[in-house]
């Protein structure tokens, strides 16, 4: 006799599954009934686009942090995915196999690492470097881009990587028998081939970038203001939250939630544009 | 009798494995080698070491010489990006690039650095024409590669080898896929260019080899077993393997 039968199994299963989905679902729940009242109650414009942030006298504006995030999101993508599109090209077209199998794992630990340790590195190294080297206090906007774009690199590696394999191996040798090199093949064909594939991993990248929280405190400096230069101390809009949470009350407590709301939003818009990039490649043979 | 090829002690491996035992071979300019024998024979491998697309395969050796007028392109020193526009190939899958058909036949000679738009679209013309293609696709050059039949396909890639005004021609079956009449346009198409070309045809379908090669070689195992001309082949082989294979005794 079976213990659960064949509709047991896949009542379980669903189960299972949705609890994933309700948990997304009851987290955009909760953050949007605690985060909208108050935006609607203070007035978007004066939210969104208001420089002021002080919760002691009320002022709720989050545009610097806005400007942070958007300023760091873009630096990091400016470090990182070069590197990181160059990198899964070298891998897939150029390394021998050998090499491929032992490196494309080793980038995708990077993402094992905690942020906290990124982070720490950023303080006691990048820091550093950064003081002597260009001024300012270090800890600024310059380090957050690095330490970010260090943290997309296996986002963007390894998902470049597989949309650049699945290229099929026939467009290649097409290309290679009309006598075009190596070179040739991969920026004429396989790249164009690929490119919805690169540009999905870019956006997931960005969208790791925007949602960083603890490395980013760690190195930005998290003074509030709209970043002059790159060597300016930043506060984004994740680590306003998470550094202001624990004492919040009241209005300012709301605030932090609206902010989430933001930040969700923001998220939610660049996965959005991922998983069409995405499905545009599988769609197209 | 004017000799594009002479191929000398060829012997290919793959790793440990040997695909062809010495061959030795001579391809007639401006005719038509067909090459026959069963999967496994060494055919395509054949193919692949007149332009060394062989070499893509890791772990690929090639020991003999080639000589394509007189000149060793299987020596180190070769250029193998001129060699492979020097002999084009058309493969057994059609694999249009994906971009537009125009794109397609100029993607080569573009990169050889031709941009003279005037002189593209009468590479374009004349290209599809040899391929016996221009007629049913003269009115839409910028659609997709990928979005015309497996038959237009294939004169694609033909036309896109035409394209590169090379000097010989490797087919790798290419009618393999194909129905009859698609098969007959390449076939005739064939037996134009050979005016030009110098044309290797490797054929599953000995029908085809005999319908529109002049000369014919045997292969088995990764040996050449017999070469002569078509007529010869198919009439009086010398050897008993050729005979039981053209008679469908094989195996």
């Amino acid at each position: 006799m079976k213990l659960v039968g064949e509709k047991g199994v896949q009542r379980i299963l669903m189960i299972t599954a949705l609890s994933a989905i309700s948990s997304l679902l009851l987290i955009a729940l909760f953050i949007f009934s605690e985060g909208l009242p108050f935006i609607f109650k203070y007035g978007a414009g004066n939210f969104l686009l208001a420089n002021e942030w002080d919760p002691n006298t009320g002022h709720f504006g989050i545009f610097p942090m806005i400007m942070s995030s958007v300023w760091v999101t873009l630096g990091a993508m400016v470090v990182g995915a070069p590197l990181g599109i160059a990198g899964a090209i070298f891998l897939s077209e150029y390394a021998s196999p050998i090499i491929m199998k032992i490196v494309k794992p080793t980038i995708e630990l990077l993402a094992a690492i905690p942020s906290v340790v990124y982070g720490f590195i950023g303080v006691m190294v990048l820091a550093p470097v950064i003081r002597n080297n260009l001024g300012g206090p270090g800890l600024s906007l310059l380090a957050g881009c690095i330490i970010l774009g260090i943290m997309i690199l296996p986002t963007v590696i390894s998902i470049s990587i597989d949309s650049i394999l699945a290229v099929p191996r026939s467009y290649r040798e097409g290309s290679l028998a009309l006598g075009a090199t190596t070179w040739q093949t991969t920026h004429m064909v396989t790249i164009k081939a690929a490119r919805s594939g690169i540009v999905a991993s870019i956006i997931l990248g960005l969208g790791r970038a925007i949602g960083e929280t603890m490395a980013v405190i760690m190195v930005a400096g998290n003074s509030v203001n709209i970043p002059n230069s790159a060597l300016d101390s930043v506060r984004t809009l994740t680590a306003n939250i998470a550094l202001e949470m624990s004492y919040a009350t009241g209005m300012h407590r709301e605030a932090l939630f609206a902010t989430g709301v933001i930040l969700f939003i923001i998220i939610m818009i660049l996965n959005s544009i991922a998983s069409v990039a995405i499905r545009n490649r599988n769609a197209k043979k | 009798m004017n000799i594009k090829f002479k191929i000398e002690n060829l012997s290919v491996y793959f790793g440990k494995e040997q695909f062809l035992n010495s061959v030795n071979l001579e391809v007639e300019a401006n005719k038509i080698l067909g090459i026959i024998g069963p999967s496994g024979s060494g055919k395509s491998t054949l193919l692949g070491a007149l332009n060394r697309m062989n070499e893509l395969e890791p772990y690929c050796r090639t020991e003999g010489t080639i000589l394509m007028d007189g000149v060793d392109i299987n020596s180190s020193t070769y250029n193998v990006i001129n060699l492979r526009k020097k002999v084009g190939i058309v493969f057994a899958m059609p694999v249009p690039l994906p971009m537009s058909i125009y794109e397609n036949v100029v993607y080569g000679v573009r990169l050889s650095g031709v941009n003279d738009k005037k002189r593209l679209d009468e590479l374009v013309e004349k290209s599809l024409s040899e391929a016996f293609l221009w007629n049913e696709v003269k009115d839409r050059l910028n659609l997709s590669g990928l979005r015309i039949s497996g038959g237009q396909q294939q004169r694609l890639c033909l036309a896109r080898v035409l394209a590169m005004e090379p000097e010989a021609i490797l087919l790798d079956e290419p009618s393999s896929g194909l129905d009859p009449i698609s098969t007959s346009k390449i076939e005739d198409a064939l037996n134009q260019l050979k005016e030009k070309y110098t044309i290797v045809l490797v054929t599953n379908n000995t029908k085809q080899a005999a319908r529109i090669s002049d000369n014919t070689a045997y292969f088995l195992l990764g040996d050449m077993i017999e070469v002569g001309s078509t007529k010869q082949i198919f009439t009086a082989p010398l050897k008993k393997e050729t005979d039981d294979y053209i008679t469908g005794r094989f195996g």
